[in-house]
């Protein structure tokens, strides 16, 4: 599960990849025209929207890839970069920058771009560029209460707005598809080189509309962790899938036998776990089963995972979300805590008819029961195993 | 109105191209691209170089330049700027578009285009600090990940843009 960085791929390595994205990026952006000043400056003046066209195709695009990934499970939305707002200083520091774009005819990324091939233009640019982030930092103390100001965390657009993630991506879409078509046509009228004119109209609307059915796909796509959770909860799951059990008494039996390929992992609430806990129980609410905090110890094939809670039917169902998410070698406590309690940690005898077999097991429960408990006690001081939070990736400029 | 002669790639197919870069960054290395960054950390290191002192009192500069502290240099902008170079080189390489111009409106003489440019370049440098971005770390990243301050740094950009437009436009029409 996405992103590697920086398990399993390290900092160093990082940097390369950086390299490479970095060519990627400077390739493309120099292929659609973004070297070019007079090119970028014609957004603002209605003679080429290029800049809209390949800002909002590659926006959408990375949006509908990172919504797809994320619901395939194949990237953890926990772990990657949100930026966070400031609020005041992101408005006043756009408006600065929207005039930077005005007077200047570059961007930063654009500019150094334009550089590489030679424009002229854009090396001064990149020289104001760091003329600019010098005073910034020169001048520092004078601003950095605005700076740090109207702090709202890394907030999600859609939650702003209101809307479901699926909504909002399809909304974007559309009102990108509606801008193409309108600035082609203002574009057009304005200047008798614009690029549109070249465009292959029947192509341009069997993309467009391909897109508007992906946007609406996007609509109807659930959070993963929903589909996971209604899907598993179906009778028609449970019946297509087998759910393997452990019953108490072998699990006490490699509990006493201090086995090493076993992780007891307990799905009760925190309060629950905190008052009685099996011998190396980690406690996972099933909620927190999906991200990659919790890979390290889920992801271990050559361990059975057997998943406990006060009764057999949650466990169950954490049971089927890990199977569905693709954990494997995993099993469920036969009858739950409450099941384990009576037959190996109770006093009372329990209710087997006494015949030999069944006193061998008695005499075995008995053993257990003294030796669990006593690892229970020795339990309580010792280090408990933490969730791996995911090192958050620095990100922005 | 002069024509922009050079062919370029048609910027739908160019903009999925880009989506894909932005995409395979975010689900590499769990952060988007971005360009002011690679600026910053060079503008510390030459301050650094010239004015060790002054560096490490600044509340800016400082945390950037503590002992024991890896050359800012050595950082994921820095590398992945030295690839757009690299990148950008071999387009214009390929495109045939490589040569010492500048590109300016038609009533301008260069040296106003290069005064101008150098104004707006030091505005993006003190706007993309506020807004802790630029135009692809705040904006294009930011809206990737549907984060409301890439939204709000997007629309403050372009929208400022299309206010003070009419103002400049002898410098560009």
């Amino acid at each position: 599960m996405g992103p590697f960085v920086p398990d399993p791929i390290s900092n160093e390595l990082n940097l390369v990849i950086a390299l490479i994205l970095g060519v990627a990026f400077g390739f493309v952006l120099e292929q659609a025209g973004f070297s070019s000043s007079r090119r970028l400056a014609g957004l603002f003046y209605g003679y080429d929207f290029t800049v809209l066209r390949v800002f909002f195709s590659a926006a959408v695009t990375a949006m509908g890839g990172i919504m797809l990934l994320s619901y395939f499970g194949l990237l953890d939305m926990g772990a990657i970069y949100i930026n966070p707002l400031w609020l005041w200083p992101a408005i006043v520091g756009g408006a600065i920058m929207g005039v930077g774009f005005i007077l200047g005819g570059y961007c930063p990324g654009t500019s150094i771009c334009a550089a590489s091939i030679g424009k002229i233009d854009a090396l001064f640019f990149v020289g104001g560029i760091f003329l600019g982030v010098f005073t910034f930092a020169e001048m520092y103390s004078s601003w950095h209460a605005f700076y740090e100001s109207s702090a709202l965390g890394p907030i999600r657009v859609y939650d702003s707005l209101g809307l479901s993630a699926g909504w909002f991506a399809f909304v974007l879409i559309a009102v990108a598809l509606i801008a193409f078509a309108v600035t082609s046509m203002i574009e057009k009228r304005v200047s008798p080189f614009a690029p549109s004119r070249e465009f292959h109209i029947r192509r341009h609307v069997i993309v467009a509309a391909a897109t508007v059915l992906a946007g609406a796909f996007l609509i109807a796509l659930p959070n993963r962790k929903e589909r996971v959770m209604t899907e598993v909860s179906t009778p028609k799951h449970l019946a297509h899938c087998e759910t393997k059990y452990m019953t108490a008494d072998e699990l006490a039996f490699r509990l006493v036998d201090q086995e090493p390929n076993i992780q007891i992992i307990d799905v009760r609430g925190p309060e629950a776990f905190a008052q009685f806990a099996l011998p190396g129980a980690v406690n996972i609410k099933i909620e927190n089963l999906f991200g990659k905090e919790w890979n390290h110890l889920l992801g271990q094939r050559h361990v059975k995972k057997v998943l406990v809670a006060d009764n057999q039917d949650n466990a169950i169902e954490a049971y089927h979300v890990l199977d569905e998410i693709g954990y494997r070698n995993l099993a469920v406590l036969e009858g739950g805590l409450l099941g384990f309690r009576q037959q190996i940690l109770s006093d009372a005898p329990s209710d087997l008819a006494m015949n030999s077999t069944d006193e061998v097991v008695q005499e075995f429960r008995q053993e257990a029961r003294g030796t669990i408990e006593t690892m229970i006690k020795e339990q309580k001081d010792k280090p408990k195993v933490e969730a791996k939070k995911p090192k958050k990736v620095a990100g922005g400029c | 109105m002069h024509q922009i002669t050079t062919k370029y790639m048609n910027p739908y197919l160019a903009g999925f191209l880009l989506g894909l870069v932005l995409l395979m960054s975010i689900f590499i290395t769990g952060r988007g691209l971005g360009a002011s960054g690679a600026i910053k950390s060079s503008v510390v290191t030459i301050v650094n170089g010239i004015a060790p002192e002054h560096a490490a009192n600044s509340d800016y500069y400082g945390p950037y330049v503590e002992e024991g502290k890896e050359s800012p240099m050595k950082s994921w902008l820095v590398f992945e700027m030295v690839g757009v170079i690299l990148g950008a080189f071999l387009s214009g390489l390929i495109s045939d578009r490589l040569g010492f111009v500048s590109e300016r409106g038609p009533r301008i003489q260069n040296s106003t285009r290069w005064i101008f440019a150098v104004i707006g370049g030091a505005l993006f440098g003190i706007g993309a600090q506020f807004a802790r971005g630029c135009t692809s770390g705040a904006a294009l990243s930011g809206m990737a990940v549907l984060s409301t301050a890439g939204f709000v740094t997007m629309l403050a950009i372009f929208g400022t843009g299309y206010l003070v437009a009419y103002f400049f436009r002898r410098l560009w029409i």
